[in-house]
């Protein structure tokens, strides 16, 4: 604990900035912005674009680690930088840089195609045989049901997962933590009949099976998604799947 | 999409693990402990262990272990970039595993 004493007045905030237009790699700049025991790093940023350089430029949205568009990568670690206090990095310097393992735009900000096209594969929707008709009232779920998916349909897209996987960063095809906690998200939840559907990519060598079970992603997910432990149970189906595909009765391999 | 293999490499994996962490300790405490300090007899290890049942739960085991290592250290390899010729650090790793059974399987059944 840092005394007021002790309490720095100022803090220096090293940000990665990039301009595709006249940059060849990224710069690091370097800023000193006041010290508050309760600023976030994203405190920090807002400050130097209003006092310093407006034209920094970066993500945020709700300040409140809901989002999930404030995503960075503070000292090498991806964190939300809304709820990255900058006490936890005295003295400093803190390094602000844009997510790893994505292309970036400018400055801090990262393309999310890859990521919103991986999110759309794993048919992140209920899918069903039959639609029950609307007179007939709604799906009903019980409390155990609605545990089982409950965790896995907690995330922010916030991206941090991905960029801590060391599988994403050389494997540009891995489906990737967050869309294969989706995917468990769907094919848990008892409304849904679509599993079937969403097996072919997420059984595939691209999906699931691209992990090498490093666990940083549940590590880093600020909502405890524990996309590791989404994978994890897909590979016991998968193999279960696998083992019974030799059986008579078995669901084919394609 | 290819349906995949790994599903045969990753059960051998699981189940390596799993012999790892419960029956691996028990038989170093067994022999490495409770042998030495005469807790339990030679000839009464030495039966149990050499008839044709426990020869082959021996050889099971140590499968099932070099099973696993292999497959984490083929992983292992991954997670720190070395990304590139694959089927040739899988072929030689898991032919290293093999190579280990076998030469277990000849000191069991001798
Ligand atoms: S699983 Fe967690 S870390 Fe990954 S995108 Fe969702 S909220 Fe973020
Ligand atoms: S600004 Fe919304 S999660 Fe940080």
């Amino acid at each position: 604990m840092t005394t007021a004493a002790t309490m720095p007045e100022t803090i220096m905030i090293d940000v990665a900035r990039y301009h595709p237009e006249h940059d060849e790699e990224p710069q690091y700049e370097r800023f000193e912005v006041p010290y508050r025991s309760d600023w976030v790093v994203l405190d920090a940023l807002n400050h130097i674009k209003d006092q310093d350089d407006g034209s920094l430029t970066y993500r945020w949205s709700c300040r409140m680690g809901v989002c999930g568009s404030c995503g960075m990568m503070v000292n090498g670690v991806p964190v939300l930088t809304c709820a990255a206090f900058l006490r936890d990095y005295l003295p400093g310097p803190v390094r602000v840089e844009p997510l790893a393992g994505f292309p970036v735009e400018r400055d801090l900000v990262v393309d999310l195609k890859d990521f919103i096209g991986k999110l759309s594969a794993v048919k992140p929707w209920i899918i069903r045989e039959e639609e029950t008709p609307l007179s007939e009232g709604e799906y009903k779920q019980s409390p155990g049901q609605l545990a089982d998916f409950k965790q896995f349909s907690m995330c922010i897209n916030c991206m941090l997962c991905y960029s801590a996987c060391p599988v994403y960063q050389h494997e540009e095809e891995f489906v990737g933590p967050a869309a294969l906690a989706l995917a468990q998200r769907y094919n848990a939840d008892s409304r849904d009949e679509g599993n079937a559907e969403r097996y072919p990519l997420i059984w595939s060598d691209d999906g699931i099976w691209d992990c090498t079970f490093v666990g940083e992603c549940s590590e880093v997910c600020p909502k405890h998604v524990d996309p590791a432990g989404a994978i994890q149970s897909a590979k016991l189906e998968s193999t279960v799947g696998w083992y019974t595909s030799f059986l008579p009765l078995g669901r084919k391999r394609d | 999409m290819r349906a995949s293999n790994e599903p045969f490499f990753w059960s051998m994996f699981s189940a390596g693990g799993m012999v790892a962490a419960m029956v691996i300790p028990a038989l170093i405490i067994v022999t490495g402990f409770l042998l030495p300090a005469g807790a339990i007899g030679f000839d009464r290890l030495n039966t149990v262990l050499t008839n044709p049942i426990g020869r082959f739960v021996v050889l099971g085991i140590t499968f099932l272990v070099f099973a696993h290592a292999a497959h984490r250290l083929r992983h292992t390899m991954i997670d720190l970039g070395v990304t590139q010729f694959r089927l040739q650090i899988a072929v030689a790793i898991y032919g290293l595993a093999l190579g280990g059974v076998i030469w277990t399987a000849i000191v069991v059944f001798a």
